[in-house]
C-alpha cells in the first residue's frame, strides 16, 4: 500500500537521507561524548577556543562549510588527494560526503545537551564511587554515563534530525546526484524545480514531515523513560 | 593508626597537617572552612597534597617525595558525605551492592543482611533514591560504605543537612557502627557535641592548622595564641599519645 503510494525516486531519497542521518548519528556520538566529557571535567590548553568555535558551523550560513569542505576533501583538496591518492577514497560526491556535510553542521546541536548534561553531574558522586573502588573508566561506565545518557539521546536525536533536514552543505559539498547524494531535502527542492514536480514534492514534504514527527514522539518518549529510570521522576 | 605530614593550599587556603593519630575512633572538629572536608578528600586519595606523606595503619598512600600516590579505588577507604551521593539512576540495592561489587568474596567483612538489619533499612532495598528520606538516605550512604569493607571509614559531617530529631534518629546508629562492626573511624564535624558523644580522642583544625586535643601533652602551638578550641576543658578519658606539630 504504502510501496503505491511511494514512487522508487521518493523511497530511494528516503532510504539514503535514513542512512545519512544513522550514520552520521554513529560517527558523531562518541566524538561529541569524548570532547563533551573533556569540555565538562577537564582543563586543557585552547579549551577556551574550542567552547567558543564550537557553534560556529551552526551559526555560518551551511554553504561556507559545505564549501569548505569541498577544499578541504574534494579529490583535488587537502585532504582528500593524499586520501584519493593512497585510499582510492573520495568523499565528494558520493554519500559518505553528505554524512560528513551533515555532522559537521549538527555536530554543535548533537555536542551541547551532551556537555551539559556532564556538567550537570555533581563530581562527588563520581568521586563517591571511587571510594568505593570503581577506577576511573568503571566510573565513567556505570555512574556518568548512564547519568548523562537523557542528554546524549537529546543530542543524538536533534543531530539526527539536522541530518535528515541538511540541505546547504550538502549540496555544496556533494552535489545532487539522484540515488547517490539526492537525499530527502534535495529531492524535495530537485522536485519543486521541474516542471510538472508539485505532486511529487508534496508527497516528499508529507513524507519528511512525518519523519520528522515520529522522530521527535520516539525521542519523547525515550528520554521520558530514561529519565524515570534515572530516578529523576518519581513513578508516581 | 593514621600518619599525616602534608600540606596542601589553593589560592589563599593553605592546609597543613602533622599528626598522629592512635584511637580506632577518633573525632575531627572545627568551624566550616577550616579545612575538614579537604583533609578527608586528601586521606580518601580524592586530592593530592602538595608536599607530604599520609600512613595508614604502615601502609603509605601517598608520598610526595618518591612520587607515589596511591588512587583512591585502591585505599579501601569508605567516605560518607553530608549529602549522602547515593547513585540517582540505582535502587537502594543496587547502591549498596555499588562498592561490594569491587572486592574479592574473602576481603568481605560484612553480610549483606547483617549491615541491612543494622541500619534498619530493609524496606526500602526496592526504592529510588529520591524517594527516601534525609534520614535515610543518610542510613543507605552509610551501608554501602560498610558494604565495601572499608579498613577505615570516613565520615564528613554525616548529620549536618538533616533537622535536630532525625539527628537524633541517625547518631544510635552511628553508635551502633561504632561498636559493632570494628571499623575505624575518622568522624569530622563542627558540632562538638556530636564528636564528644561519638569519638575517643578529638582533634581540633583551624584555619587549615591541625592541633593535638587539649587533653594530650601540650602540643607547642607555633601561631601563638590558643584557639577558643583549645580552650575547652579536657574531658577525663580523652588521652590521646598525639605529638602534636612539634613533639
Amino acid at each position: 500500500m504504502i510501496g503505491d503510494w511511494i514512487s522508487s525516486p521518493e523511497w530511494q531519497a528516503l532510504a539514503l537521507s535514513a542512512r545519512v542521518a544513522v550514520w552520521c548519528t554513529l560517527i558523531g556520538l562518541p566524538i561529541a561524548v569524548t570532547l563533551g566529557w573533556l569540555l565538562a571535567r577537564k582543563s586543557f590548553a585552547g579549551k577556551k577556543l574550542v567552547e567558543a568555535l564550537l557553534p560556529l558551523p551552526m551559526v555560518l550560513p551551511p554553504v561556507v562549510p559545505g564549501y569548505i569542505l569541498l577544499l578541504l576533501f574534494g579529490r583535488y583538496g587537502w585532504l582528500g588527494a593524499p586520501l584519493y591518492h593512497y585510499f582510492g577514497v573520495s568523499l565528494a560526491f558520493h554519500w559518505s560526503g553528505a554524512v560528513l556535510a551533515s555532522l559537521v553542521v549538527g555536530f554543535p546541536l548533537l555536542i551541547q545537551p551532551v556537555r551539559l548534561s556532564f556538567q550537570l553531574i555533581d563530581p562527588r558522586l563520581e568521586q563517591a564511587a571511587r571510594t568505593l573502588g570503581a577506577g576511573p573508566l568503571k566510573v565513567f561506565l556505570t555512574i556518568t554515563l548512564p547519568l548523562a545518557s537523557p542528554g546524549i539521546l537529546a543530542g543524538a536525536v536533534l543531530a539526527f534530525s539536522r541530518s535528515l533536514g541538511e540541505f546547504g552543505a550538502t549540496i555544496t559539498f556533494v552535489g545532487n546526484v539522484a540515488g547517490e547524494t539526492r537525499t530527502l531535502p534535495l529531492a524535495i527542492y530537485s522536485a519543486i524545480q521541474q516542471p510538472g514536480g508539485e505532486a511529487m514534492a508534496m508527497h516528499l514534504i508529507v513524507i519528511s514531515i512525518a519523519a520528522s514527527t515520529i522522530a521527535l514522539f520516539l525521542s519523547q518518549f525515550l528520554s521520558r523513560k530514561l529519565q524515570t529510570g534515572l530516578g529523576y521522576q518519581d513513578h508516581a | 593508626m593514621l600518619e599525616l605530614d602534608l600540606s596542601w593550599g589553593r589560592g589563599r587556603f593553605a592546609l597543613d597537617v602533622s599528626a598522629r593519630m592512635t584511637h580506632r575512633v577518633t573525632g575531627l572538629c572545627g568551624p566550616s572552612g577550616s579545612g575538614k572536608s579537604t583533609l578527608l578528600s586528601l586521606i580518601a586519595g580524592l586530592k593530592k597534597p602538595d608536599r607530604g606523606v599520609i600512613r595508614f595503619q604502615g601502609r603509605t598512600l601517598v608520598d610526595t617525595g618518591k612520587r607515589f600516590f596511591l588512587p583512591p579505588e585502591r585505599r579501601g577507604i569508605g567516605l560518607v558525605f553530608q549529602d549522602a551521593q547515593l547513585f540517582p539512576h540505582l535502587s537502594v540495592k543496587s547502591n549498596l551492592l555499588y562498592g561490594r561489587r569491587h572486592r574479592k568474596v574473602e576481603e568481605r567483612r560484612f553480610h549483606f543482611d547483617d549491615i541491612v538489619e543494622l541500619l534498619e533499612i530493609g524496606h526500602l532495598l526496592a526504592r529510588r533514591p529520591n524517594l527516601l528520606s534525609g534520614g535515610e538516605k543518610q542510613r543507605v550512604a552509610l551501608g554501602r560504605a560498610l558494604l565495601f569493607s572499608p579498613q577505615l571509614l570516613l565520615l564528613d559531617e554525616p548529620l549536618a543537612s538533616l533537622d535536630p530529631q532525625r539527628k537524633q534518629q541517625i547518631l544510635p546508629f552511628l553508635r551502633r557502627i561504632r561498636d559493632d562492626t570494628g571499623v575505624p573511624l575518622l568522624y569530622v564535624s563542627h558540632a562538638e557535641e556530636e564528636v564528644a558523644y561519638l569519638t575517643e580522642a578529638v582533634w581540633w583544625i583551624r584555619q587549615g592548622r591541625l592541633r593535638a586535643n587539649p587533653s594530650a601533652p601540650p602540643a607547642t602551638d607555633r601561631h601563638g595564641a590558643p584557639t577558643p578550641c583549645a580552650e575547652r576543658p579536657a574531658k577525663p578519658g580523652n588521652e590521646q599519645s598525639a605529638s602534636g606539630p612539634h613533639p
